[in-house]
């Protein structure tokens, strides 16, 4: 008999294990947390749309069966919006890369939180350009030594969920690839919701972010500097601004419902015609 | 109840290692054939079935059964 193989590979196309990610790169946890995700939903990930840019992050689409678009950096959100336009009951959800949607893709980002598109963004965050060699991007944190900041960044960073919250987003939360269960718990709920949902993903790069940040390319070590920075949202609600400043805070943030965005009308789901 | 993990995935990351409560696995001398030391459930009578490992591998690689 032969050995028992993980269930969820049942979704990843025929031949395209193993994937290309690093050794312990969070971007393969991702993708196992979101199978896990949809398989506890009994939601098939082939039958959504899923989108990836340009990235590491950006290839955890090209593993699933079903329709994947990648290969444009920072217009997964302009492409989500097409789809969503031509079958607005298409389950889009996206992939990217803090550079990809964050810095190229900013634009579109403030405005499919805007408009309340209705699409989940997993964002993950591992605080650089991965793909191209480990440059600074704009949710890389500050004083951090990357491969174009030997002296340490001297900028600040972007806080996405605070970004989109007062974009308008609907459902955003924040979650670690070092809380798997939470990881999957916080995936399956923005999957439910209707709206512009956004999930950033604090993620591990242990190739480039390890090596250059904290000189070591065990993925275990750059987990736990992430993991060693973070606090729960029920711990942050006691802290002062300045004992949280270097804090990267978990947990829900927003999670409400109002019209999304279909054309040039803005529409509830119950009362579209053309949805029915 | 066992655990499994698939050689032709594993790239002896190490993450299971990190993640399992139980300390059951270990990286071995047994090289695949993309080239990497493939870990091993090698204290699987310790195991408690939490499949941590197995939601938090990479690769996809574990499943616990
Ligand atoms: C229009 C365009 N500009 C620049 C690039 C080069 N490029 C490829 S990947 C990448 C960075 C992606 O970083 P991020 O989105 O953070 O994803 P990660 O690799 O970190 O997962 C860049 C700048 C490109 N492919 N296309
Ligand atoms: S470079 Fe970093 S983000 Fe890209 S696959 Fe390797 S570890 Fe993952
Ligand atoms: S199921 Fe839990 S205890 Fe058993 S090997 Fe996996 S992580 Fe360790």
């Amino acid at each position: 008999m032969s050995q028992p193989i993980n269930p969820l590979r049942k979704y990843i196309r025929e031949g395209k294990l193993p994937h290309f990610f690093c050794p312990g790169c969070g971007c393969g946890q991702i993708l196992n947390a979101f199978l896990q995700a949809c398989d506890e939903l009994s939601v098939d990930p082939s039958r959504m749309v899923i989108i990836g840019g340009v990235g590491c992050t950006a290839r955890i689409p090209v593993y699933l069966k079903g329709d994947v678009l990648h290969g444009v950096h920072g217009r997964t959100l302009a492409w989500a919006t097409g789809i969503k336009l031509h079958k607005p009951q298409t389950k889009v959800v996206i992939f990217a890369g803090d550079g990809d949607v964050a810095s190229i893709g900013g634009n579109h980002l403030i405005h499919a939180a805007r408009r309340n598109l209705d699409v989940l963004v997993v964002v993950a965050n591992n605080f650089n350009y991965a793909m191209t060699g480990g440059q600074v991007a704009p949710m890389t944190p500050s004083q951090v030594r990357t491969m174009t900041t030997p002296f340490g960044n001297p900028e600040p960073s972007f806080d996405i969920c605070e970004l989109v919250v007062t974009a308008g987003a609907t459902y955003v939360a924040r979650e670690a690839t070092g809380r798997p269960v939470q990881l999957e718990r916080t995936l399956k709920k923005a999957l439910t919701h209707e709206g512009f949902a956004l999930v950033e993903v604090l993620s591990q790069c242990p190739t480039n972010y390890g090596r250059y940040a904290l000189r070591s390319g065990d993925p275990a070590v750059t987990l736990k500097w992430i993991m060693d920075r973070c606090i729960t949202k029920a711990q942050a609600d006691k802290l002062s601004k300045e004992e949280k400043a270097g804090k990267f805070v978990l947990g829900e943030f927003v999670d409400f419902k109002r019209p999304i965005f279909c054309g040039s009308s803005v529409y509830d789901l119950e009362s579209c015609e053309c949805c029915e | 109840m066992a655990v499994y993990i698939d050689k032709n995935l594993c790239k002896g990351c190490g993450l299971c290692i990190h993640f399992c409560p139980k300390n059951v696995f270990d990286i071995t001398d047994e090289i695949n054939k993309k080239g990497f030391n493939v870990a091993a459930p090698t204290r699987q009578k310790d195991c408690i079935q939490c499949k941590l490992c197995e939601r938090s591998c990479p690769d996809l690689a574990i499943v616990v059964e």
